[in-house]
């Protein structure tokens, strides 16, 4: 509440400000001091513009990977016969003479190369093929259960491949729009348990101090000091090579979380040491509150803001670690989709040099962990409770 | 110092002794023990097994055993004897085989560890001394980046980039001709040629987040007031600088090896991969994608002993420098 009279001032000192403008600052004001915790926090982040795009570029990140199946023109395992490693496809919407156009694609050739005998696609100019908006498709059912047959956009005749195709002709912009499914929900599995377990080990250190607090601060410490991509992908490969997808990212999130805990447990520690001083502790010691209610009612509430930005900050964290294992072959396995198993495809300078298009799902993963970061960041001084709101 | 160092030092046995259990518990982890692991290779590849090779090496890893046994037999064994166990992808001692890369890893981290500094530490104080100028948000903009994207990422970025605009490929750290002989200086020139990518890759992603903490800490320190007494006795710019604010800072700086060294050995591994080093990532890759579980605990327990290690030395380094440490609490 430091700041609801320097807002105040500032109205005041404008000269031109008039009556109205002056009382609605001071509903402003008031609207302050009557806010609750949380309502400070979403307007202190509010105004913080970058981290506030980063959440927006991420709902809509999130969005598309939940309702994939609307927005991708073809099935990830889809394959589009005799397009194999196609390039992306050329969007025109100009055309010399003609003027702008309804955005549309050309068709595609194979040639071959007669001097390197490489297959080489060459747009047939011959036909235009208009890019649709909301075009009649087979029916198909969104999440499993939501039956449709409308797909948000597609070409008719032609294939259509934003981001060119693979090895096996499947559309690379469908497969790495569901991948995000695994890659970007794998951080929220792997965060719920370094959650649980962060709380659990780091309130018990705090609280009891001691011996246990030596254990566990020894057993952080190991853990922090080990390598991380070392450890996660002996972890890894301790995984069983034939059980199903599902039993594998359940293992997956356990290995990454592994880790995870230990940052999440020094945060709940060091809130639990500082704050079993503090007089309101103590009031409901007296007051005769038993322990668990003096946790779950006082002190949880009092670091929770904190935990919100570290889980943020530890989820960008996870992905990597999905990404990194899976590219190595040691997390999931082809025939699940993450951005991880499709950079997998690019192990070398040779088939890197020829397809580059091969590296687009890594511009996702790029950009997922880049707003996670913006966002953690905005959260940061959004619940620090001296900074200044208006 | 010297009771320092021994208190230090007290630490650092039960932390090698956890990490040799967490090494333990990976290798034990794959269902079933290694040598019906061990047999069903050999079978696979069309050797029959006898009996009595079975025996002995039941007996001498405890297999018939309780688990905590295993454990200490394994342990005895490094001690005493220096044997890590037998790695079956490669059919050789575990030991072996890392001692033979341990070297190439040791000089790469360093190396990376030292051109993070050297890059790190100007841009830190030039971005706090330039506070929200336009190359001040250029580096944070960069970082952020840095940050974000995973090492194999930027190193797979980076050759196709150097190969595309030069026509250079790097596929490893020594050209073809040169893969087999033995050290030269010719060798050397050629591992120059090519080693500066992986460093530089490697370097990156640890300096992102060291230039944030230089910042910041140059930040708190160019406010207080004896900056200005400085400044206002007509001391050069510069000196200020150099002489009284950076000494300050760099004390919690040379803590951040200690989290620095982790994260330079954990992306060194991948970068190697990608890269193509003879270092000791590209074998634990080999060993994870072929169970091969002694191979893999052992480069565990001595990446992560090793990094202890580093950061004991971190902390000589610290106590040195600051007298608070050396001579203070706990």
């Amino acid at each position: 509440m430091v700041n609801d009279d320097k807002g105040g001032n500032q109205s005041m000192s404008n000269a031109e400000s008039t009556f109205e403008k002056i009382s609605n600052k001071k509903t402003k004001a008031e609207q302050l001091l009557y806010a609750s915790q949380w309502k400070l926090i979403w307007w202190r982040f509010k105004r913080h513009r970058l981290a506030f795009a980063a959440m927006v570029i991420l709902a809509v990140l999130y969005i598309s990977a939940i309702f994939a199946e609307f927005i991708i023109p073809y099935d990830p395992t889809f394959r589009l016969v005799g397009y194999e490693d196609a390039p992306p496809t050329k969007i025109h919407i100009y055309i010399k003479g003609e003027g702008f156009q309804r955005p549309f694609i050309y068709g595609l050739k194979r040639e071959i190369d007669s001097y390197t005998l490489r297959v080489r696609f060459v747009e047939d100019t011959s036909r235009r093929y208009p890019i649709k908006i909301f075009l009649r498709s087979e029916p198909y059912k969104i999440l499993g259960f939501i039956p449709v047959n409308i797909k948000l956009f597609g070409v008719e005749g032609s294939p259509l491949l934003l981001f060119g195709s693979d090895r096996l002709g499947r559309d690379l912009f469908s497969r790495t729009i569901y991948g995000g499914r695994i890659s970007l929900f794998i951080g929220f599995g792997g965060i719920a348990i370094s959650f649980i377990l962060g709380c659990l080990l780091g309130g018990i250190s705090g609280y009891l101090g001691g011996t246990v607090d030596n254990i566990i601060q020894r057993i952080i410490e190991v853990l922090s000091s080990i390598p991380t991509i070392p450890l996660w992908m002996t972890l890894a490969a301790a995984i069983p090579r034939t059980w199903p997808v599902t039993k594998v990212y359940f293992a997956i999130t356990l290995v990454l979380a592994m880790v995870g805990w230990t940052g999440l447990a020094r945060v709940v520690r060091g809130r639990f040491l500082s704050m079993r001083e503090e007089e309101f502790i103590l009031a409901a010691r007296a007051a005769g509150a038993k322990e668990s209610r003096i946790i779950i009612k006082y002190m949880f509430p009092n670091f929770f803001s904190y935990l919100v930005v570290n889980i943020t900050l530890a989820i960008p964290g996870m992905i990597l670690g999905e990404t990194s294992l899976s590219f190595l072959g040691l997390g999931l396995q082809p025939p699940a989709v993450s951005w991880g198993v499709l950079l997998h495809d690019v192990p070398d300078l040779s088939i890197l040099a020829q397809r580059p298009w091969q590296l687009f799902p890594s511009l996702f993963v790029v950009i997922a962990v880049l707003m996670f970061n913006f966002m953690g960041d905005g959260l940061r001084d959004a619940v620090d409770p001296y900074s200044i709101i208006f | 110092m010297l009771s320092y160092i021994i208190r230090r030092l007290s630490i650092m046995v039960p932390e090698i002794f956890l990490i040799s259990i967490i090494a333990f518990i990976v290798i034990q982890l794959p269902p079933g023990d290694f040598l019906t692991t061990y047999i069903m290779r050999l079978q696979a590849s069309g050797v029959s097994i006898n009996q009595t090779i079975i025996d002995t090496l039941t007996k001498q890893y405890g297999l018939d055993r309780p688990i905590y046994i295993q454990y200490f037999l394994w342990m005895k064994n490094i001690i005493l004897y220096g044997n890590f166990g037998t790695s079956f992808s490669w059919n050789r001692p575990v030991g072996e085989i890392i001692m033979e890369r341990l070297p190439m890893t040791l000089i790469i981290s360093i190396a990376s560890l030292i051109f993070t500094w050297a890059i790190a530490f100007p841009i830190g104080i030039y971005s706090a001394t330039h506070q929200y100028s336009p190359l001040d948000h250029f580096f944070t903009l960069l970082s952020f980046i840095g940050v974000s994207m995973p090492g194999f990422l930027l190193a797979l970025v980076a050759i196709w980039f150097l190969y595309k605009y030069t026509g250079y490929a790097i596929i490893g750290l020594f050209s073809l001709e040169f893969l087999d002989k033995p050290w030269s200086f010719a060798k050397l020139a050629d591992m120059l040629k090519n080693v500066w990518l992986p460093i530089i890759v490697i370097g990156i992603s640890g300096m992102a987040g060291l230039v944030r903490v230089i910042r910041a800490m140059m930040l708190d320190e160019i406010k207080k007031q004896y900056v200005t007494t400085a400044r206002a006795k007509g001391l050069p710019e510069y000196k200020v600088l150099i002489k009284y604010p950076l000494r300050v800072a760099v004390n919690p700086i040379i803590s951040t090896i200690g989290w620095l060294l982790p994260s330079l050995v954990s992306g060194e591994s991948i970068v190697a991969i990608v890269i193509n080093l003879q270092t000791i990532g590209p074998a634990l890759l080999t060993a994870s994608l072929a169970q091969d579980m002694y191979l893999a605990g052992s480069i565990v327990f001595i990446l992560g002993t090793l990094t202890v290690i580093g950061m004991f030395i971190s902390d000589l380094l610290l106590a040195w420098i600051d007298p608070r440490i050396r001579y203070g609490e706990r």
